[in-house]
């Protein structure tokens, strides 16, 4: 690898975990969307903000970027509290128009400024060892891998700081709010860390790809665990996965960086949605399917136990005759059987099956329930 | 019992409240005083402003009009001796945590901003679950929990804030036999330590098993004091009949109402859950 | 720059750009109405971002640039999406806001790596496919557009021969299954629909802002009315308007994008609608908020002037306006509230300043007495809107 892959692996990998952490959040309280009107609408305060600064870094424009970012989550709820549109609309009208008017300045400027339409919408983290951090003559590094390591710092300090608090506005915000923690103050906080967070990953990954890297690993660790705190180490661990991977899923086909890391990540969310270990497809299927064979054994057990009540039934305990009485397929009857077998509920002697004690208390057990 | 209020500061006292969503009133000029260390049962139909009640005595919600007073004074400064247990449903129980740290979050309060729970806040969120019953289950993940479950994590929540007054949104709605009557021991156990407990209830047969007060609201306040003196058919029919003079229920309950008191309709009808404020 | 073209020419450019946006308007004007309704705004943008993938990969698969196939393209994709979306909410404990959120970055990120990696191929430089990202109403062609008349027109008829099923659908999908209606499918023809809506409008509008024009004719026309047709046949006509105007101004302009443009254009009629549009207008709202805390002053006011008279025992004995409190109101304002309620007959001046109740008075204000009248007076208004879902419930 040579140094500018390092550097852009480091600032892909950092920036990722910076999403994460808040994304955690975001998706518990179900406002993955605002993340994405936030993003979007953020363009017209980078925007605006360049004009003004002329720099992408500069810190004013990270400020009034921020801003912005604000402001939508706040214009999104005035428009709800207005009772005249859903959330979900009014998350949909919110950003479209900001974003429509930084695109607008954009396109119609572009030429007189340096600002790449492609690069702010959809990143390119492939320039960023270019822009450098020079310190009395010594190059210390690309200016993407500070600022992103010092949002990530920020991130990680305020939820660490404000742990219990998001916690609890999160779960049951009304008894935030009876307890006295007022959960606005919460609430926005939480939306200018998403909004810093997303003015620093904008020129890594652009406006729209933020939101795959606030959502996707934070909703893979939360098929993943049943814990908060953990929730967020994972979040941010499937983050850095998502960037590493799909760093490496660029170089191969020679694409777009910051799609790539999208498509990883989405790609880990398919892999926990499947593979999750108690709430994945695949584990559901297998619970069912055992329940299925256990439902199975008992209605076996039972069946054989009404026949031992009523003697001179023989023919039906046979194996043969079984699978009709029992209305089952007959190779599921055979398998039935010998699952029952094998767990000792029941014998067999020449053809004829027999319930043993306990196949017998199995079944007691579940005509009682 | 009546001799214990008598010229003391009452636990809540509600005067001209008057709650509105958009145009809708859901409480309209309501007036109540609840004295220190009584089982108060709110009972109404549904929207009849039960759940809007118990929000603005909390000070969730902004009135039109009226004011709330809580020993005396407004709700913002006695936010600690208030505790406050809402409906199971509002809350999201996938949310990835175990019961002893929701049960936990009751003592946030006193922790202020910032502090951590530590070991004291551990072994009082402990005894509360004791309380109820539910010790063995503190490691428990909450989205594992039964509804009677889930209440009692509730109640144990309530019980660690360790509050003068208990706020409740419908302790009983859909609990297991086993709840109820661990809920039922606790309401005991309040009222012998002299706290006050206000609880939206559904269940009117259990009314005057299970409270001592009673306050009948519909948008208005109907009646409100002792069971014995307020719990009658009349203002029964003024708070159920009114509103639904154009449902066959009213008609029934005309018909059945000699007999036993209104039948508790809103129950079988799926629970109330459009008290206004859902 | 128009000057110089051709007047000819110019006429076919803008023929078929005016043509194309009203397609897009009239087709996600509708189509946005059940999707606003159903509160399904957002499902139209993951369906649009989805469509990305969808277009790239129909491209490296044909290598035609012939519309009809990269909008097929789009179809499948946008429908897999919300497949995707459907199949995440209801078999995990991940909500809705979150599977749309995923896949509409997980999608656009995939057609992002497509889009790149088809433009470093060597044959494929002038695919052109950047126009889907912020639409080009401009590159539109005769055969786009009835590419895009085909999918307004399949929607329509869609529309018109479902028209009940639909309404109940929006209106009550449980009853709508009581009723025997095949609710799946119905929703599953309403799916198809968006995506249809969307992709006539991908060319012109973008991928990235296309969710706008299935959301915003529909959100500004549901503040107009109550009755489902006719807030279809506005959200029909913000859409056109908002099209046309948008296309043809960014046609005319260099340098201004289509897409960004009508959203815009659009954006203005949602924001004039939610201002102004009778009775539920913002300003409207206003005025009558401040009207009924005048009334509930006066009712504050009249009660006092109960409890004064049942205090003293008389209808008779006049009182003050200073033993009268109202906040935020000056004496002179509660006198105004004073002549206001003599005028309803509700109290009675007795000398210069003093007031008193009258029986009627008492009579409004005793609640008790009366309590079953008052309960039906202050029953909900029978949900305005009937046949359209209420929206902005608390």
């Amino acid at each position: 690898m040579t140094a500018p892959q390092v550097e852009i692996q480091l600032i892909a990998a950092i920036v990722a975990a910076a999403c994460a952490l808040p994304g955690a959040f975001l998706v518990l309280r179900r406002m993955a969307l605002i993340s994405d009107a936030i993003s979007h609408a953020m363009l017209l305060g980078i925007v605006v903000g360049f004009f003004l600064t002329q720099d992408l870094n500069s810190p004013l424009l990270i400020i009034g970027a921020t801003l912005t970012g604000l402001l939508t989550a706040l214009l999104v709820e005035l428009l709800h509290r207005t009772g005249l549109v859903r959330e979900d609309a009014a998350i949909g009208l919110v950003f479209p128009a900001l974003f429509s008017i930084g695109v607008i300045l954009i396109s119609r400027y572009a030429g007189s400024v340096h600002l790449d339409t492609d690069v702010v919408l959809l990143g390119e983290l492939a320039f960023a060892p270019f822009d450098r951090v020079v310190v009395a003559g010594w190059d210390i590094g690309p200016k993407g891998l500070y600022a992103g390591g010092v949002i990530l710092l920020i991130n990680a300090a305020l939820i660490a700081l404000f742990y219990k608090e998001l916690k609890l506005a999160t779960f049951d915000p009304g008894l935030a709010a009876a307890l006295g923690f007022s959960p606005a103050a919460i609430h926005y906080g939480l939306m200018g860390m998403t909004s810093l967070t997303a003015v620093g990953a904008f020129d890594s990954v652009g406006a729209i790809l933020t939101v795959a890297l606030f959502i996707a690993p934070a909703a893979a660790a939360y098929l993943l665990t049943d814990d908060l705190a953990r929730m967020l180490l994972l979040s941010a661990g499937l983050g850095i996965t998502a960037a590493l991977s799909g760093y490496w899923l660029a170089f191969l086909l020679d694409a777009s960086i910051a799609g790539s890391m999208a498509t990883m990540a989405g790609v880990i969310f398919g892999l926990a949605w499947c593979f999750a270990p108690e709430r994945g497809l695949v584990a559901a299927a297998r619970r069912r399917a055992r329940q299925r064979w256990e439902f199975a054994q008992r209605m076996l057990a039972i069946h054989l136990l009404n026949h031992e009540r009523q003697p001179g039934a023989e023919p039906e305990l046979q194996v043969e005759h079984l699978w009709q009485e029992l209305r089952w397929d007959r190779g599921f009857a055979t398998r039935v059987v010998s699952l029952a077998e094998e767990r000792g509920l029941v014998t067999r002697q020449d053809g004829r099956l027999e319930l043993t004690d306990r196949g017998r208390l199995l079944a007691q057990e579940s005509l009682l329930a | 019992m009546a001799d214990r209020h008598n010229g003391k500061v009452p636990a809540v006292e509600v005067q001209d409240l008057t709650v509105a969503y958009r145009e809708q009133p859901a409480l309209w000029d309501v007036d109540l005083t609840v004295p220190s260390g009584v089982l108060l049962a709110i009972v109404g139909p549904n929207g009849a402003g039960k759940t809007t009640l118990l929000k603005a005595i909390l000070g969730l919600l902004r009135p039109v009009a009226g004011q709330v007073l809580v020993f005396g004074q407004p709700v913002v400064q006695q936010r600690r001796r208030i505790s406050y247990v809402p409906q199971r449903g509002s809350v999201d129980w996938d949310f990835p945590t175990s019961v002893l740290d929701v049960v936990m979050m009751g003592t946030y309060g006193e922790l202020g901003w910032i502090r951590r729970p530590g070991r004291r806040e551990r072994e009082r969120a402990l005894a509360a679950l004791e309380q109820v019953g539910m010790r063995e289950l503190s490691d428990r993940q909450i989205s594992q929990l039964s509804g009677g479950q889930q209440q009692r994590v509730f109640l144990a929540r309530a019980l660690v804030q360790d509050a003068d007054i208990y706020l409740m949104d419908e302790p009983f709605q859909g609990v297991d036999a086993l709840t109820e009557r661990a809920i039922v021991t606790l309401l005991q156990q309040l009222r012998a330590q002299g706290k006050t407990v206000i609880a939206v209830h559904h269940d009117l047969q259990t009314v005057p098993e299970y409270f001592d007060w009673v306050m009948l609201l519909n948008v208005r306040r109907i009646a409100c004091g002792p069971v014995a003196q307020v719990f009658n058919e009349h203002n029964l029919r003024l708070t159920y009949g009114g509103r639904f003079a154009m449902a066959a229920f009213a008609r029934e309950v005309d018909e059945t109402a000699p007999a036993v008191i209104a039948p508790d309709r809103s129950r079988s009808g799926g629970g109330d859950h459009g008290t206004g404020a859902a | 720059m128009a000057l110089a073209l051709p007047d000819l020419a110019l006429d076919y450019t803008l023929r078929t750009v005016a043509l194309g946006a009203m397609l897009l308007g009239l087709s996600s004007g509708v189509v946005g109405t059940y999707a606003v309704l159903r509160r399904e705004s957002l499902l139209g943008d993951a369906m649009s971002h989805a469509a990305l993938p969808g277009i790239a990969l129909a491209f490296l698969l044909t290598r035609s640039k012939e519309s009809a196939l990269l909008l097929a393209g789009a179809v499948a994709a946008g429908w897999l999406g919300a497949l995707l979306v459907s199949a995440i909410t209801r078999t995990t404990r991940v909500k809705l806001d979150s599977a749309l959120g995923l896949i509409l970055s997980v999608f656009f990120g995939f057609g992002l790596v497509l889009l790149t990696f088809i433009q470093k191929q060597p044959d494929a430089s002038q695919a052109g496919l950047d126009r889907f990202l912020f639409g080009q109403a401009a590159s539109l062609l005769r055969r786009d557009v009835q590419v895009m008349a085909a999918g307004t027109v399949a929607v329509l008829l869609a529309v018109l021969l479902l028209w009940k099923e639909f309404k109940l659908l929006v209106f009550d999908p449980d009853f709508a299954r009581v009723l025997g209606l095949r609710v799946r499918l119905l929703e599953v023809i309403l799916t198809s629909m968006i995506v249809l809506a969307i992709v006539v409008g991908l060319q012109t509008v973008g991928v990235v802002l296309m969710s706008a024009m299935v959301v915003a004719p529909a959100a500004a026309a549901r503040q107009w009315t109550d009755r489902l047709g006719l807030m279809v046949l506005l959200s029909a006509l913000f859409g056109v308007v908002a099209g046309m105007s948008g296309a043809l101004l960014s046609s005319l302009t260099p340098r201004l994008p289509t897409g960004p443009t009508i959203v815009l254009v659009v954006s203005g009629l949602v924001l004039v609608s939610l201002l102004f549009a009778p009775n539920r207008g913002l300003v409207w709202n206003w005025a009558r908020e401040r009207a009924r805390r005048d009334q509930v002053r006066a009712e504050g006011i009249l009660r006092q002037l109960a409890a004064l008279a049942e205090h003293h025992g008389s209808l008779e004995h006049g009182h003050p306006i200073a033993v009268l409190r109202a906040s935020g109101w000056s004496p002179e304002q509660i006198e105004h509230v004073l002549h206001d309620l003599e005028s309803a007959g509700y109290v009675r001046q007795v000398s210069a300043d003093r007031w008193v109740i009258t029986a009627e008075g008492m009579a409004r204000v005793r609640p008790a007495v009366e309590a079953g009248k008052a309960g039906n007076e202050l029953a909900r208004p029978a949900a305005r809107g009937t046949e359209v879902t209420g929206e902005g419930q608390p």
